[in-house]
């Protein structure tokens, strides 16, 4: 069952000079226990895609969508506020610098009590107290925290950037979501922490059956942890397919580009031979190319690609370019 | 002497304020020795606290070590003693937004080491400039633009412009291409290796990718509590990885070479 179903989501801001297009016509689609990628550089409007799906936006943006569903329910024909209720029941959100997310004046334990939300506790009110934070260890038990005694007294600052994400992580599941949409969860860690803290989610997804949508802006990294990937590009959709389909045989000139210039990716390079590279640098949003923005920095691009293209489906395999490379394989 | 870069002994370790008494020492680097030549690339791999930033800060003499010498063309680096190092020895950082100042424009910001380093006049420092923006792929326009108007890349590439003005000899690369988006730092990979082929350069490239410093570096140094573990041809230390920390950083990116 598709847990959220997303189609042609577009986010305008607002601003002095004009209406800018942040995120063109992007669909998502998530199924219930999946893991999904989505990768775009900085300036693509994933993180934008994601506070759109939680709701957090300010009134400076406007979200249009054609279809909006949360478990089949049509979050558009509902107000605000229901729309706010069922989402934030069920999804929940971990950000990139879990050290600036947590409050630096009270100590952990507490900001996990907080929470843990009162439907989760039985018994009378004398109770509750010992209830909640039996809760909270649970929780940090879960995120693999042994030592939670030390943990539960200290202060963010005490604590090093992977636990601090453990201790996000926690705050997280502390609603049992059905999904956990990760913001680039491992930015600026270091290699060992960063594999940690991935295969805890990972471990989350197999047990919990919980779905993740894991949002990054480096293909590589992700690769090995996700089931399907969703491309970004400077708002624009680009390319979705299983992890195979995507690292093996990419459609789409922008994926298969940031794959060749993945040194990582492509072990068999010669060392210190030149990496294929797109000219050019990522548009800003005041500039933005029309038709599909790839198109300036595009190998083959063509006049056609002042036109936005439609996005075609082949096996699952979704692409939006005019030009794909589908006939190469 | 054919070697550029002779590191002997080289360590730094700092004392303990709190025990007076028997004064502890805290070992940021434990004495290590290298040799770099022109056209190559050492990388220096480890986890944080591994002592590579440390290291970093000694060839460049914002620290000083406690113990070995620094020769740059069979000449040994005196403590303290910046022109010499200054000219020969450039450092780019991690962050490139944080490191150029706001209040200046771009050709203010590449006129100052000129300025304290050496004695152009305004019209020879003004071509210099010139030129070395055409060399890192930017526009000589750009001379009047600053820094916020660049994106992260381009100040990447300012950063990078900034280090190559004084014509050095080896450049210190603290985690430069960790920052940047995955085209961009293809991009900028291109052209570190175009300017060492053309001006001469040796890195040292201080990173935890893995990809990247198969591909950039021919000799690497693996940093654990600030001792060596590992150290070697990129290519075979990669291939066979001899001590079970290497291993273990190696499995933590999922890193597979073709053997």
């Amino acid at each position: 069952m598709n847990l959220l179903d997303i189609r042609n989501l577009s986010i305008e801001l607002k601003t002095k000079s004009g209406v800018i297009l942040a995120v063109d016509r992007v669909s998502l689609t998530i199924k219930e226990g999946e893991v999904r990628g989505l990768v775009g550089e900085s300036g693509s409007g994933k993180s934008i895609l994601a506070q759109a799906i939680m709701g957090v936006l300010d009134d400076r943006w406007q979200v249009h969508a054609d279809r909006f569903h949360w478990r089949n329910i049509d979050l558009l024909s509902l107000t605000q506020q229901q729309q706010k209720n069922i989402i934030s029941q069920d999804v929940a959100m971990i950000f990139q610098e879990p050290m600036a997310c947590l409050d630096p004046s009270t100590t952990v334990g507490a900001q996990l009590e907080e929470a843990v939300p009162n439907s989760q506790l039985t018994g009378f009110f004398w109770q509750r107290n010992k209830q909640r934070k039996l809760a909270v260890i649970n929780l940090l038990h879960k995120v693999g925290i042994k030592n939670h005694t030390k943990c539960y007294r200290s202060f963010p600052h005490q604590l090093t950037e992977a636990f601090c994400q453990r201790v996000m992580i926690a705050i997280a599941l502390a609603k049992r979501p059905l999904l956990l949409i990760a913001d680039e969860p491992t930015a600026a860690m270091e290699t060992t922490n960063q594999g940690q803290i991935f295969r805890l989610l990972a471990s989350l997804n197999q047990l919990k059956n919980m779905s993740i949508l894991l949002i990054s802006h480096d293909l590589e990294n992700v690769t090995h942890w996700t089931n399907t990937i969703t491309v970004m590009y400077s708002g624009q959709f680009v390319e979705a397919g299983t992890t195979e389909q995507i690292f093996n045989t990419p459609y789409h000139p922008y994926t298969k580009a940031l794959l060749e210039s993945s040194p990582k990716a492509n072990i068999e390079l010669p060392a210190k031979s030149r990496l294929t590279t797109l000219p050019g640098s990522i548009p800003v949003l005041q500039h933005l190319p029309i038709g599909c923005r790839l198109g300036p920095r595009c190998p083959r691009a063509q006049q056609i690609c002042v036109q936005a293209p439609k996005t075609t489906n082949h096996h699952g395999h979704q692409v939006n370019c005019h030009y794909s490379l589908k006939e190469s394989y | 002497m054919s070697v550029l870069l002779q590191v002997t002994d080289l360590s730094k370790s700092y004392k303990d304020k709190r025990y007076w008494r028997n004064r502890k020492l805290n070992t940021a680097l434990a004495p290590i020795s290298f040799t770099l030549d022109t056209c190559q690339t050492l990388a220096i791999v480890g986890e944080i606290g591994s002592g590579k930033s440390t290291l970093a800060k000694l060839l460049v003499g914002a620290e000083k070590p406690t113990t070995g010498k620094i020769q740059l063309n069979g000449q040994v680096l005196t403590k303290g003693n910046f022109k010499q190092s200054c000219q020969h020895i450039r450092m780019i950082f991690q962050d490139s937004g944080t490191t150029l100042n706001p209040n200046l424009t771009i050709s203010q910001l590449l006129a100052e080491p000129l300025l304290l380093n050496t004695d152009l006049s305004t019209l020879e420092r003004t071509q210099l400039i010139r030129s070395t923006l055409q060399q890192v792929g930017l526009l000589a326009d750009h001379m009047n633009f600053y820094p916020h108007m660049f994106s992260g890349g381009q100040k990447q590439r300012i950063s990078l412009a900034r280090a190559i003005i004084l014509q050095p000899q080896v450049i210190i690369l603290d985690e430069a291409l960790a920052s940047l988006d995955p085209s961009l730092r293809a991009q900028m990979i291109n052209l570190l290796l175009d300017l060492q082929q053309k001006m001469g350069l040796a890195y040292v490239l201080i990173s935890h990718n893995l990809g990247i410093v198969r591909h950039f570096s021919d000799n690497i140094i693996v940093l654990n509590d600030g001792y060596v573990v590992e150290s070697g041809k990129t290519q075979e230390v990669l291939k066979h990885p001899q001590h079970n920390y290497t291993r273990k950083l190696l499995m933590s990116q999922f890193f597979r070479i073709k053997r």
